[in-house]
């Protein structure tokens, strides 16, 4: 019945706006409007301009404004900093480009809009002005290029040799962490040696790979460098830690890695929050199947103190589930045993 | 000389009449002739736009919305509706995959090129028809096959292609990995197959018609804006898309033939492919090779028709037609050595984003250029809003704000929090989708009465355009704080994270504001379709247009001019010349017969146009006598 009541209504509304439509334009043939160059709609739509640049303009101050908090995530990394610092850079050039622009684009309409004994200026070029609005942009660019490419240097560049080694391996549809270990070196690994039991398909006849060990979190040291070892072992991911301002794609077949300086713990970052449950998280960015949205990882830093005294308490891979070792030479099955 | 030409008018027509007795199906659906063809395409743009559109509907339910139940949508969606009345996370996938495709292709691809480039480039450079009218037939035939293949793909059980529309492998390689990369998968690469065949079908046309078809005078200097968009799109598609047919060709094999171009160490539904030495990295950069020019063969047709319809109804000159043509020379050899901006997290060495860095970082100069030339075409203008005109300014609009927001993403440093994030959603979506979507528009207000021989209605062309600019902007604006703040593309649902679990208004306006603009656009399908029967009829040149096109019959036959093909003698941009009578000089009008307004060295070429139209008649009266 609502149903029947809706369509009624709809069939209504449409047959008004048919009804007022036709009248208007029976109407303009009477008038003759619709023989001018332009009608009273030139008026109209050139004040619609100005009025649309007015309206959208306060509304997008007011919600920058008011949100600024929301969207601006806190900073937990020292590249963070920069890459953040480049952004508010690039924000305030081309924020100051958008507006002039945007005035210029919707003030014109309005100052230049159709007069019948008007003729429009016959202004087919300048090449002086061409060359200014090309040289001032390739000038500003060049400057952020080259800000850019300094920062993207440094990011990418060789992590420093005291870097703690943690693989991040993704999975549909989840990552999977493994540590480096007493070494710093972290044990080759090889798809064919995937099981349920050795997810990251570790390979323990590598003698690096004896002190690996798993854990269910990213635990990572305050003020230390960090280095993620990253792969993927089905389809494509991305590590994505929003508040360490990190991405870098998993890719299956061809390790990546990322590294980065973590500036402020969990605990301190609960508190400036003023957020007692606030936690670092890992995403997926990568578009790799029906569970995308659900690979978090939790990240805690911790100050250097509390991560070297957590860091001796974990257990191997070959500790905790000595059958790894199984089938490789006895050496490998000692050093288990010996840890 | 008079007498003579009237009877070479009179003999052309005659022959005309005598050789085409088409039937309805060589007329309407086998057709040769340009115009039709463009006519076909653009038909064919509007239906995918709207499937397009809903498809994005549908996904925006489910991300502003999230805990409305879609029970009512059983009826059309099936089993992709769990028993709990919410959307399928994979078909969520696949709806964002089709609606990208199909808007990227089909719409702003076939629908904007293969509509303005066929109806535009004979009428406009002054050519009976395109080069070859039979490839013409088969470039749209492959279209439409590849489109009924897509189509087809939507309905099959398992989905269509879900993988994103650029389709990585191995995720779209791997059955296992996702539904969609089963049959949909293999719909989506033979119907693309068919997609390029014809778009390159196309630009072969277009290329070889623009070079050798044009009328007498027409050099490429006289060009207006439009046709050097079009030229140069075609020559972009023709060096690209084979790019992207070899990129599918090798997922091909990697699907069906056991080779390893993009697969390695994959260890997936509990077992370890034998795939060893592949690298995906290489597909992303086969297709981007492809992927980052197509983002220039949308949006160059695009800006040229804005800026034909902008110094049009200006009734200026357009500002710097040389500098706009340089620019889009620029464009286009950038656009082929931009792709890896795409890639800069992608794990390729970042060497090469360094580079690639610079390399984007310049073709912002050229549009920036541009910019600046449609404002200071505006400025001390005599502005006619039609609504093409608004559609335009609209388009400047959008490419200003999206292509601003490409100067954070292609700075690698600034990109790497930005990457895959509702940013990017925000950037391409203005500067390639809505800007190219408002040129297709403005394009089709503004030769409607070409096309059919009647006019759209202004007025529903107001209101279109309004509720349409308010409604792009109230969906895409807000995507840049979603995406500032982090939140990734192609997400089911944000909440199983801390830092993406808000906005939940903000989403649900984004929503509303996309439902409201998709509703709107039907005020077009209705104009369109009611003004083709019933609108009012057009004459011969209403925007009192300089351009060849508005020198046909209000409705061009076949061979578009009955007579001899009008002779170009000046540039199609004397707008507003000081000292004419009227404000605009069709490009037909000799230099001769304006001594009034001819500029000092236009008065120079006066003596040689006299000498050139003395020898041709001359010529003509031997003809003639011969007979």
């Amino acid at each position: 019945m609502y149903g029947f009541l809706i369509a009624v209504g709809v069939l209504l509304l449409l047959s008004i706006i048919w009804m007022v439509y036709r009248i208007q334009s029976l109407v303009s043939v009477v008038k003759g409007s619709d023989k001018k160059i332009a009608s009273g709609s030139n008026k109209v739509n050139a004040i619609l301009f100005v009025l649309f640049l007015l309206g959208t303009g306060i509304l997008m101050f007011w919600y920058s404004i008011k949100e600024f908090h929301n969207y601006q995530l806190p900073i937990a990394s020292e590249h963070g900093v920069v890459t953040d610092r480049l952004f508010w850079i690039t924000m305030a050039i081309t924020g100051v480009v958008f507006i002039i622009t945007h005035i210029l684009l919707f003030i014109f309409p309005y100052k230049y809009q159709y007069k019948e004994d008007r003729k429009a200026t016959f202004y087919p070029d300048n090449n002086k002005l061409e060359i200014i609005w090309t040289a001032v942009p390739g000038v500003v660019l060049a400057g952020l290029v080259i800000s850019g490419w300094m920062a993207w240097s440094d990011i990418t560049a060789p992590a420093p040799e005291n870097a703690h080694v943690i693989e991040v391996m993704g999975y549909q549809f989840a990552w999977d962490i493994r540590y480096a270990g007493k070494d710093n070196v972290l044990g080759d690994h090889d798809y064919r040696l995937i099981t349920p039991t050795n997810a990251a398909g570790v390979d323990f006849s590598d003698k690096n790979a004896v002190d690996d060990f798993p854990s269910p979190v990213v635990v990572i040291p305050k003020g230390e460098p960090v280095l993620f070892k990253i792969r993927a072992r089905d389809v494509l991911h991305s590590v994505f830690a929003p508040h360490m301002r990190l991405k870098m794609d998993a890719v299956p077949g061809m390790p990546t890695r990322f590294w980065f300086v973590p500036t402020k713990t969990t605990a301190e970052m609960r508190e400036e929050l003023g957020n007692p449950d606030f936690n670092y998280e890992i995403a997926c960015t990568e578009i790799c199947g029906r569970g995308h949205n659900g690979m978090r990882k939790v990240i805690e830093v911790v100050e250097p103190e509390a991560y070297r005294k957590w860091f001796a308490e974990q257990q191997t891979f070959l500790q905790s589930n000595p059958a790894l070792a199984a089938g490789y030479e006895a050496e490998v099955q000692e050093l288990a045993e010996v840890q | 000389m008079a007498t003579a030409s009237v009877a070479t008018h009179d003999a052309a027509h005659d022959h005309h009449d005598h050789e085409h007795h088409d039937n309805f199906v060589t007329k309407y659906i086998f057709s040769t002739d340009h115009k039709m063809i463009a006519k076909q395409y653009l038909v064919s743009g509007i239906f995918w736009a709207v499937i397009g559109g809903f498809l994005s509907i549908l996904f925006r339910l489910q991300l502003g919305f999230p805990d409305l139940n879609l029970e009512f949508l059983r009826p059309l969606l099936g089993g992709w509706i769990d028993e709990a009345g919410k959307l399928d996370p994979t078909f969520y996938l696949a709806l964002v995959t089709m609606h990208g495709t199909i808007m990227v292709f089909f719409v702003l691809t076939a629908g904007l090129s293969g509509t303005f480039s066929n109806f535009l480039i004979p009428l406009q450079i002054g050519a009976r028809d395109m080069a070859s009218g039979f490839m013409n037939m088969l470039s749209y035939w492959l279209f439409f096959i590849s489109g009924v293949i897509m189509f087809i793909s939507l309905f099959i059980k398992t989905g269509p292609a879900g993988g994103g529309w650029v389709v990585y492998p191995p995720l779209s390689a791997l059955e296992q990995a996702i539904p969609g990369s089963g049959l949909g998968m293999t719909l989506w690469l033979v119907a693309m197959t068919f997609f390029i065949a014809s778009s390159l079908m196309g630009g072969i046309n277009y290329i070889t018609t623009v070079i050798n078809l044009r009328t007498k005078g027409m050099s490429f200097s006289r060009l207006p804006l439009t046709i050097w968009a079009f030229f140069l799109t075609a020559v972009i598609g023709l060096l690209s898309f084979p790019v992207l047919f070899s990129a599918a060709l090798l997922l091909v094999f990697d699907r069906s033939f056991g080779t390893s171009f993009y697969l390695s160490d994959i260890y997936i539904g509990g077992e370890a492919l034998p795939n060893t030495g592949g690298s995906p990295v290489l597909y992303q950069h086969l297709f981007w090779f492809l992927g980052h020019p197509e983002v220039y063969i949308v949006l160059l047709p695009a800006l040229g028709i804005t800026s034909e319809v902008i110094a049009t109804n200006s009734r200026k000159p357009i500002f710097g037609y040389k500098a706009m043509i340089i620019s889009m020379l620029g464009i286009t050899i950038l656009s082929f050595i931009v792709w890896a901006h795409h890639m800069f997290v992608s794990g390729m060495n970042p060497f090469l984003g360094s580079i690639f860095m610079f390399l984007t970082l310049i073709i912002a100069v050229p549009s920036a250029v541009k910019v600046f030339n449609y404002l200071t075409t505006l400025w001390r203008g005599n502005l006619i809003f039609t609504p093409a005109m608004l559609f335009s300014i609209g388009l400047v609009s959008f490419f200003i704000s999206g292509g601003l927001t490409g100067i954070f993403l292609g700075n690698s440093a600034i990109d790497i929090q930005l990457h895959d994030t509702y940013f990017v959603v925000a950037h391409f979506h203005l500067v390639m989708g809505s800007a190219s979507f408002f040129g297709m528009l403005a394009g089709v207000y503004h030769w409607f009465p070409k096309m059919f021989g009647r006019m759209m209605d202004a007025r529903l062309g107001y209101v279109h355009f309004w509720l349409t600019f308010v409604g792009v902007y109230m969906v895409f604006f807000p995507m840049h704080y979603i995406g500032i703040a982090g939140f990734p593309r192609r997400y089911y649902s944000w909440t199983n994270f801390e830092f993406s679990n808000m906005y939940t208004d903000l989403n649900m306006f984004v929503s509303a504001a996309a439902i409201i603009t998709f509703a709107s656009q039907f005020i077009f399908v209705f104009n369109f379709f009611y003004s083709m029967y019933r609108g009012r009829k057009a004459t011969q040149n209403p925007w009192r247009s300089n351009t060849l096109e508005w020198t046909t019959p209000i409705e061009p036959g076949h061979g578009n001019w009955p007579g001899e093909i009008p002779t170009v003698y000046r540039w199609p941009y004397d707008y507003s010349k000081p000292g004419a009578a009227e404000d605009f000089i069709p490009q037909t009008v000799p230099l001769s017969a304006t001594p009034e307004s001819n500029l000092p060295h236009e008065q120079e070429q006066v003596k040689l146009e006299m000498e050139i139209m003395k020898e041709e008649s001359e010529a003509l009266a031997a003809n003639e006598s011969k007979h």
